[in-house]
């Protein structure tokens, strides 16, 4: 743990999160699922240098992570972001943070007493 | 905050050598911190230590239960007598099914500066694009949103109002 124990339960499933997310094209995807919700490829697509071929791809890793999932409306299939996860993925970096804070604190403790 | 690392600040009301002593003696370290190392402290010394519950805190004591005896390695790094302590460990590798030895490491580095006060001690730690955890730091880097513009989208949408 060095030191941080409370990272413990999602420390591996959080680390995919970030392996998924630790590319500017898919960090785009999930900006733009962010500002407008649900999205076709076509309107994930649409202002984008990138093809169609190459969104899915992407996709595909966001979604082995557990970050969008899809559904189909109609003939489209749309894209979803997954809120739960992103909160984890959230979650885990305030941690590392606050293991700090505490850490100092008991520090402060520690040499003031 | 960077995205590749993690910068903190506490002034301490406690003499500079006091402060000095509470992180280069392994033991007085240990005691804060929660851990029992297996000798001193010494520049690139490769530390084994065992993860003990804090006594200076209860609440955070009863968290660190759970992982009682679990074993892991530092590296110290530098020690530069009442100005600087550094080492460099595996962060978040208490999975004992994981061998973490051949992973990257994060820097951890104790800085200290006498004020009329006591001692403003700053600590960072750095390095995390280099591992799994925080692999996305450098791909954040690059992009012009940056992580905090990232971190406020998500809250946005992670808002009530937002739910769908």
């Amino acid at each position: 743990m060095r030191g941080r124990p409370q990272t413990i339960p999602h420390a591996e499933d959080s680390a995919s999160v970030f392996a998924a997310l630790g590319d500017e094209t898919r960090l785009r995807l999930v900006s733009r699922l962010c500002d407008r919700g649900p999205l076709s490829i076509t309107n994930l697509a649409t202002g984008s240098s990138i093809t169609r071929q190459a969104i899915t791809k992407h996709l595909r890793v966001l979604a082995a992570a557990g970050l969008v999932q899809n559904a189909r409306h109609g003939r489209e299939s749309v894209w979803r972001l997954n809120r739960q996860r992103l909160a984890e993925a959230q979650h885990h970096l305030d941690l590392i943070s606050k293991q700090w804070d505490d850490a100092l604190v008991r520090l402060q403790k520690f040499v003031e007493k | 905050m960077s995205s590749d690392r993690i910068e903190k600040q506490i002034l301490l009301h406690a003499p500079l050598d006091r402060v000095w002593r509470a992180l280069s003696d392994s033991t007085e370290f240990g005691t804060w911190f929660g851990m029992k190392f297996n000798g001193p402290f010494a520049p690139g010394a490769i530390m084994r230590g065992i993860i003990v519950p804090t006594t200076v805190d209860a609440e955070v004591a009863k968290s660190q239960k759970p992982y009682e005896g679990i074993p892991f390695d530092i590296t110290i790094d530098r020690m530069e007598p009442e100005r600087l302590f550094s080492y460099r460990w595996h962060p978040g590798a208490i999975d004992p099914n994981v061998d973490y030895s051949v992973e990257p490491t994060t820097l951890v580095v104790f800085t200290l500066a006498k004020v009329p006060e006591g001692v403003m001690l700053t600590i960072t730690e750095s390095g995390f694009d280099q591992i799994p955890l925080a692999r996305r730091s450098q791909a954040l880097k690059q992009n012009e949103q940056g992580w905090s513009g990232v971190s406020k989208l998500i809250s946005g949408y992670l808002a009530p109002s937002h739910a769908r």
